[in-house]
């Protein structure tokens, strides 16, 4: 039942993402602002970048960590928010420009930046996308099976479950 | 400690022989073996009863990838630890690093191991007389030797089932029986590795598993699949005590297991003999359990801070601590690995991955005090890989991303258990002011390595580089372990076992030098840990302990 509540609640965090443009957080973000959203989305991008295979971005690793961020991660919210806020302002100060609006020489350059001077920030953004990426798809990210798919692992084998811890002994869930 | 956790008068429970706290392997072996005698047993076990339809095959949530919690606890919400690093004192959770965490369930860690089970080595027991003192290190002799433990050995292979093939170790100390299941086929790394290691003149052979290769005692064989070690065994094959003496241990009648119940403390009468536990059950209630003997069965850190929490006029340092020894000589084993990239692929997506090892450095190193054995590692699922990357890629962008594309598949690693230097500056303590959700004093963790077990750990690199180049890699790159405390599942040591009280916690007998019924049947009684997983040896033990504490069994039986 609670796997259920967390699948749909994942797959319309998923919908709401994708349609990035409107404003406020009626997107249906969990943590995030759209705002935000769109600014992780962007640094996750340039963490693990599209080429001739998706990236961050077709793995909806903003999702996993959106997710993670009232889950597990619950307590990297302020981490995050300010993180993320250190990000724009670097970009602003430099370029003038937000963070999404820079080319991506720009914002290589302002989270190299990141990595010397916000390590905490940028620390847990790489491992969360390295998660969210090639990680399993139930928490939200490596949408598609994206990673798996280039790494070229068959999809999980469809293998039959022992119920039993022993032949005719039961065993309580 | 008293009077917590409730001012209400639990229920008297029925008067057992034996309570045992903690099912994991040396829990589990001691139930099967005092209930099949005919005492009457109740298993305490603080986490749950997992099946195989608990194998979530989640990658970041498991007993080995914790970034999302852990698979099999214990959990991240009552059990906290503190962890002192020089002047720094961090509360850790379970799924954090510095925890020392081994799996809180029925199979303990035997439930998602993977499964290597080990004879150690003659000299293992011997690590005093083989090497003499090593400065700064409580480096000792087991009060047994190996052929005090090699029957047990043999019966823990075969009553609970061990595949692999160890013909080919020249080096493994001397065995009556072959074991009773083949080795897996090999794998692509095994036919990589298999001939390098030949080429080099040294013995390679496939690793023994406590893994069914062949259906064996009503279990089915291994079916080989991506989510081995840190998961639920989907199809049961690979074997643990939850699968083996548990189940046998409950047929006999005369056990009961309760799972979800936390023990607080060992209880001791007015003579300072122990006359059971005070456990808070699965519902929240403070209850007392009775018996004539107890074991401590709760890994090497819990088993420490059981008998610390168990305060008594004549023990006010805790039990069996009247020497200050109680959570000393916290060690487990000190991994250098080294991964090889190839030019062919090297994955071929099987299960369990480990397979094939060498025992030629783990004795008889110049100038070292020991070594270890050097082995494949376990099968990589993708996000593990992320931390076999080499230091030199970048570690964002394309070229990362590129880097994990081309390599993934095309990778091995070598590594092996570094037999540790005991320091007695690495213990168990309880931590003055932390309390868990239950309000008992919590694991306070301290101490390092010992420098000499860094400079095994260099050789132990060396040596696998070797194996690494020698097979075929075009490149190689290490990941050396720090100084910083060991622990984890191969947790150790801190109950040692010796023949004189003033420098050991337990006899030969694993009975408390204080306390005549009161044992420590788990690694905590290590004196050394050997340069191999120990889950086979903290089995052997169980066996031999057990037997031992039933042939001096004078009190009355149920039925056997």
């Amino acid at each position: 039942m609670r796997r259920r509540t967390f699948v749909a609640a994942g797959i319309s965090a998923v919908a709401a993402g994708t349609s990035i443009s409107c404003g406020g957080n009626q997107a249906g973000w969990r943590f995030f602002t759209a705002e935000e959203a769109r600014a992780v989305d962007a640094i996750c991008e340039q963490i693990i970048p599209a080429g001739p295979h998706p990236g961050a971005h077709d793995a909806r690793v903003v999702n996993y960590i959106d997710i993670q961020l009232t889950r597990h991660f619950r307590k990297h919210q302020e981490t995050y928010r300010r993180g993320i806020a250190g990000v724009e302002a670097a970009g602003r100060k430099k370029f003038g420009r937000r963070f999404v609006e820079l080319s991506p020489e720009q914002q290589v350059e302002i989270l190299s930046d990141a990595e010397e001077k916000s390590k905490a920030f940028f620390e847990l953004i790489l491992a969360h996308t390295r998660q969210g990426f090639y990680g399993d798809p139930r928490h939200g990210g490596n949408h598609n099976m994206v990673s798996w798919k280039m790494l070229g692992l068959p999809s999980p084998p469809i293998r039959g479950r022992e119920r039993s811890v022993w032949p005719g002994f039961f065993c309580p869930a | 400690m008293s009077g917590q956790g409730g001012g209400f008068l639990p229920m008297p429970l029925k008067h057992v022989n034996a309570v045992i706290v903690g099912a994991g392997a040396g829990g589990g072996v001691a139930a099967k073996e005092l209930a099949s005698a005919g005492l009457s047993v109740v298993l305490l076990e603080r986490g749950k009863w997992y099946s195989a339809a608990d194998c979530r095959k989640d990658d970041l949530r498991n007993q080995r990838t914790t970034v999302l919690g852990n698979g099999f606890g214990p959990d991240d919400e009552r059990n906290p630890r503190v962890l002192v690093e020089g002047k720094r004192e961090t509360i850790v959770w379970p799924s954090e690093g510095g925890y020392s965490n081994n799996a809180a369930c029925v199979g303990g860690g035997t439930f998602s191991y993977g499964a290597q089970s080990w004879r150690y080595m003659e000299q293992d027991f011997r690590m005093r007389s083989t090497y003499g003192a090593v400065p700064g290190s409580t480096l000792e002799d087991w009060p047994i030797t190996y052929a005090d433990l090699e029957p047990y050995y043999e019966k823990a292979e075969w009553e609970m089932g061990v595949s692999g093939d160890v013909a080919n170790n020249i080096f493994k100390a001397p065995r009556k029986k072959p074991l009773p299941m083949p080795p897996l086929p090999p794998s692509r790394e095994h036919q990589v590795l298999l001939p390098a290691a030949k080429r080099l003149g040294l013995h390679p052979f496939d690793i023994p598993m406590l893994r069914n290769t062949v259906p064996y005692n009503g279990r089915r064989a291994c079916m080989r699949c991506r989510w081995c070690v840190g998961f639920a065994c989907e199809t049961n094959a690979r074997t643990g005590t939850h699968n083996t003496v548990i189940p046998a241990a409950l047929a006999t009648g005369n056990c009961a297991i309760r799972t979800e119940c936390m023990t607080r403390e060992v209880l001791l009468d007015g003579r300072g003999r122990s006359r059971g536990v005070a456990y808070i059950d699965a519902a929240g209630h403070l209850q007392e359990q009775t018996a004539d003997l107890v074991i401590v069965s709760c890994g090497a850190v819990e088993s420490a801070r059981l008998l610390l929490n168990s305060r008594h006029r004549l023990f006010p340092g805790g039990l069996g601590n009247r020497y200050g020894w109680v959570g000393r000589n916290l060690q487990s084993h000190t991994y250098p690995a080294v991964t090889g990239l190839f030019e062919t692929e090297t994955y071929d997506d099987l299960g369990p991955g480990a397979s094939i090892a060498i025992c030629d450095y783990n004795h008889g190193n110049p100038g070292l005090a020991g070594g270890g054995m050097l082995a494949n590692e376990f099968i990589r699922l993708p996000y593990q890989f992320m931390g076999q990357v080499p230091p030199w890629i970048a570690r964002w962008g394309a070229e990362h991303k590129e880097f994990v594309r081309n390599a993934y598949r095309r990778t091995i690693s070598v590594m092996g258990p570094v037999q540790e230097m005991p320091m007695f500056a690495a213990r168990v303590e309880l931590d003055p002011k932390v309390k868990d959700y239950w309000g008992i004093p919590v694991a306070r963790l301290s101490g390092s390595k010992h420098p000499h077990t860094l400079d095994i750990a260099r050789f132990m690199a060396e040596k696998a580089e070797a194996w690494l180049k020698e097979a075929g890699a075009a490149q190689t790159w290490r990941r050396m372990p720090g100084p910083s405390l060991s622990g984890g599942q191969h947790q150790a040591g801190t109950c040692r076992m010796g023949n004189d009280p003033k420098t050991s916690v337990v006899d030969r007998d694993c009975r408390l030098h204080d306390v005549d019924n009161v044992y420590v049947i788990d690694a905590g009684v290590h004196v050394t840990n050997g340069g191999f997983n120990p889950a086979l040896t903290i089995l052997a033990n169980a066996y031999r302990a057990s037997e031992r504490l039933v042939n001096a069994w004078k009190g009355s039986r149920a039925h056997s």
